[in-house]
């Protein structure tokens, strides 16, 4: 049995999607399908162009709102497994933010407790992002 | 008592500091009396930390303006969460 801080993570590093899917996939027999959000830099925001972005987090609090957040998603949803991975530090356009991998017995949960999970994540996750552009930088007010 | 206030993201660069530590005493030791005091110490930002839109954790927690503080307690003051 995988610890649970394995199922939510805050790294600086990148992550191997196809990777996390298998490992969320093997976690039992009776999952019958894994919907897998990845979040990704894009070059446009606003009406700015965007070269990089930083992501800040609150080392500590952001981990324990995520497994928070996953153990919230596992009752709400009933899924059988979830997993939770945002990076910080700089980051560029085509470059992964977030992971999401929900697993479940059938489609609808896996999908309803998916797309939850990232709506709460951006609502509650102390994890702040500041968009560089070629004109300056600016944080990031609101979650579009 | 004392207090270590921290600050992320831009609250944290217009303070101009990641964290401090508090020598503060108040007969109503709360989270928003603690707001009140910072915002009267740094005029200059009295409206960002005592605005509503600003979020604060105690130890780690969310916490509202009534919460109580204690002696050792960490206070985190950031601003709404843009993750994802």
């Amino acid at each position: 049995m995988e610890h649970v801080s394995d199922k939510v993570r805050v790294q600086r590093g990148p992550f191997d999607a196809a990777a996390e899917l298998e490992r969320v996939k093997t976690a039992s027999r009776r999952i019958g399908g894994v919907v897998l959000f990845v979040g990704v830099v894009r070059d446009f925001s606003q009406g700015r162009e965007v070269t990089k972005i930083l992501f800040e987090h609150f080392a500590g609090m952001a981990e324990t709102k995520l497994a928070e957040l996953r153990d919230a998603a596992i009752s709400r949803f009933g899924l059988i497994d979830l997993v939770i991975v945002h990076r910080f530090g700089e980051l560029l356009p085509g470059d992964d933010i977030v992971l999401i991998a929900a697993a479940a017995e059938h489609r609808a949960a896996a999908f309803d407790g998916c797309a939850w999970c990232i709506d709460e994540l951006k609502r509650h996750v102390p994890i702040w992002k500041k968009e560089h552009a070629p004109d300056g930088a600016v944080w990031v007010e609101a979650h579009p | 008592m004392k207090v270590t206030v921290r600050y992320f993201a831009l609250l944290r660069e217009r303070i101009g500091r990641e964290s401090e530590e508090l020598d503060w005493d108040d007969a109503e030791p709360t989270v928003g009396r603690l707001r009140g005091y910072l915002a009267d110490r740094a005029p200059a930002l009295g409206a960002v930390l005592r605005g509503g839109t600003l979020l604060v954790a105690v130890n780690r927690e969310y916490a509202a303006a009534d919460t109580v503080l204690r002696d050792g307690d960490e206070v985190a003051l950031f601003p709404p969460v843009t993750g994802g």
